[in-house]
This record gives C-alpha cells, sequence and structure tokens, in this order.
C-alpha cells in the first residue's frame, strides 16, 4: 500500500515546549552572566555551583536543552529523512543520546 | 536586454539547458511578461502560462533571478542581466516554465477551502459586521499563484503532507470567518505534526508573496488558536 498517511494530531505540545525551553535557557545565560565567578577561579566556579538555586537552575537548563534539542532533531529527521524505518532509528537513537548526555551532565553537576 | 531562460521538452531533450536570448524592446514594454512575449516573437517553442497580464490570474508564476514572482507584475528596469528565468522550484516541470500544481491543488483542497455552514441559508446573504469583514484583509486576496509554496524548503521535502504556506493561508481565511461554523474540525485537521508543524517560520513565503501577504502570520494565528483552546 502506498497511501499518504497523515493525521498524528499532536505537535502543538512540543511547537510551544521548544518555545518555553528557549526562554528558559535565555534566562539561563543571562542569570550566569550576572552571577558567574569574576575573576574565573576553580573555588569561585565550585562555590557557584554549590549553591542549591545554581543546581536547580543548571537542572532546568539541562532539561529544557534536552526537549529543545528533541523537538528540534525531530523536525530534521521529518524534513530530510523520508524512509519510515530510517526515521524511527534515527529517533530511537536521537532520545537515547539525548537522555545520555542529560544523565551525564546530571551526574557531573551533582558531583561538584 | 539579455535573458537565459531554462528550457525543457521531455519528448525532446534528455535533460534541461539554459538558453540565451536577446531581445530589443520597445518603449512600452516595461513588465518582465511584455519580454517574454517579445521572447516568444523569436522563438515560438517557449512555453509559459499567462493570462490576466495584470497579477490577478497568478498564471505567470516563475522563479526570476533566483526568486519566485509574476512576469506580469515584475519591472524590467529592476532586474539584473542577463535575467535568468527557470520554472517554480520543487513541482515537476512539464515543459519549460510550465510545472505541474497538481501537488499544490491537492494541499489546498485538502483545508477544504470554503464555508461551512450548517444553518439554512438566509434570504439574502450571511451578514457580517464591519469589524468581522476586516478579519478577512490580507487573506482573501491570495491569487494561488504557488510562488510562497515553492519557496518554501518545507514544501520542497514533503510537499505531499505540508499543506504549505498557501493552503495554510486558505485555512486560516476560513478559520477566520464569522460565517464559518467548522473551526473545531479545521484545527483537528491541521493539528498534525507534518500538515502544520513543518513550518519553521523561515518567511520565505513572505518575501516570495507578490501580492504581499502575510502566510507566516496566519500560520501563527492557527497555533495561537490551538494554544488558546488547549490551555
Amino acid at each position: 500500500m502506498n497511501r499518504i498517511i497523515v493525521g498524528a494530531h499532536y505537535g502543538l505540545k512540543d511547537w510551544l515546549a521548544q518555545r518555553v525551553t528557549a526562554l528558559v535557557m535565555i534566562a539561563y545565560i543571562v542569570i550566569f552572566l550576572v552571577v558567574w565567578p569574576r575573576p574565573m577561579s576553580y573555588p569561585g566556579w565550585k562555590a557557584l555551583f554549590a549553591q542549591g538555586w545554581m543546581r536547580f537552575a543548571t537542572f532546568l537548563l539541562v532539561a529544557s536543552v534536552l526537549i529543545h534539542a528533541w523537538v528540534g532533531m525531530r523536525n530534521f529527521w521529518m524534513d530530510y529523512v523520508h524512509h519510515t524505518g530510517m526515521r524511527l532509528a534515527l529517533e530511537i537513537a536521537t532520545i537515547l543520546w539525548l537522555v545520555g548526555c542529560a544523565g551525564w551532565a546530571m551526574q557531573i553537576l551533582w558531583r561538584i | 536586454m539579455r535573458f537565459r531562460i531554462f528550457r525543457y521538452d521531455p519528448d525532446k531533450d534528455e535533460k534541461p539547458a539554459m538558453r540565451d536570448y536577446e531581445v530589443a524592446l520597445d518603449p512600452h514594454d516595461r513588465m518582465l511578461l511584455d519580454a517574454l512575449v517579445r521572447i516568444k516573437e523569436q522563438d515560438d517553442s517557449l512555453s509559459l502560462r499567462r493570462s490576466c497580464r495584470e497579477g490577478v490570474c497568478g498564471s505567470d508564476a516563475m522563479n526570476i533571478n533566483g526568486k519566485n514572482g509574476l512576469a506580469c507584475v515584475t519591472k524590467l528596469s529592476g532586474l539584473k542581466e542577463p535575467v535568468e528565468l527557470r520554472p517554480l522550484p520543487g513541482l515537476p516541470v512539464i515543459r519549460d516554465l510550465i510545472v505541474d500544481m497538481t501537488q499544490f491543488f491537492k494541499q489546498y483542497h485538502s483545508v477544504k477551502p470554503y464555508l461551512i455552514n450548517e444553518d439554512p441559508p438566509p434570504e439574502k446573504e450571511r451578514l457580517q459586521s464591519p469589524k468581522e469583514r476586516e478579519e478577512l484583509d490580507g487573506l482573501y486576496e491570495c491569487i494561488l499563484c504557488a510562488c510562497c509554496s515553492t519557496s518554501c524548503p518545507s514544501f520542497w521535502w514533503n510537499p505531499d503532507k505540508f499543506v504549505g504556506p498557501a493552503g495554510l493561508l486558505q485555512a486560516y481565511r476560513f478559520i477566520a470567518d464569522s460565517r464559518d461554523q467548522a473551526t473545531a474540525e479545521r484545527l483537528d485537521d491541521l493539528e498534525d505534526p507534518y500538515r502544520l508543524f513543518r513550518c519553521h517560520s523561515i518567511m520565505n513565503c513572505v518575501d516570495a508573496c507578490p501580492k504581499n501577504l502575510n502566510p507566516t502570520r496566519a500560520i501563527g494565528k492557527i497555533k495561537e488558536l490551538m494554544v488558546k483552546r488547549s490551555v
């Protein structure tokens, strides 16, 4: 069968999430530029990330990057990869890669 | 004036080629279409669509020096020589500057571009307030020339699934119409990763539209309504 199938009825949440996560990332960058230790030093850096609110903000950043990148990468595969099996494989690989990266980021963050 | 025109006759040519033309213009020849008519006097094998010659029918849409536009409303004085003319990108070429618009119109038809109103028709007409009528400004003027959709990369990659800017502008034209009663169904139909959300708001459509319409804004309004009904 070679019918063109559309009508999955999703996309709004992802589109909205991409916008919201972009705002979170901008906010984090602005806050970070204000609070980052000057002059840059390891103790200053460590003290900054030892604070609870900074860990919370950084966790939000990592989560936002994860969601933002997922929506963006899925869009990319949907635009350019037209073989369904290939697209599914790439989407799964993207999820695994992003979740792995997020886990790793958390581990680094929690270790400080 | 010098021109380089895309030539392809699938019955005769193995592959498309660009052919050079030089035409002497009459002082009255002001628009690109006038020059094309002169070229056709020289070489009558050149094929193109044209009809109203005043930017209303949308037949003579083509790629002019890399940008989609209507030949009949494109001033010759503003064009860099040699003027490169190609068929609208992304659609199958039938011959020379003529493309097969089937896919474009399929997407247009898929949004049900007509008023849906289950109420019995009144004796005269379904009335609108001037304010309600104003909502349709910037939407109803579309002439379906396909300049926008064929300048949209998302439409190039998924012409069978993505409605495209022209179709989405028309979808919003009926969503915005106070006389239409099918808003929910229309939004349901469009809430789809392919049909609507292939649009990444790069605004090529706005740049290309010869009628200065703004499909990106219409698409934004559709998304806005979807947000409004779900939060």
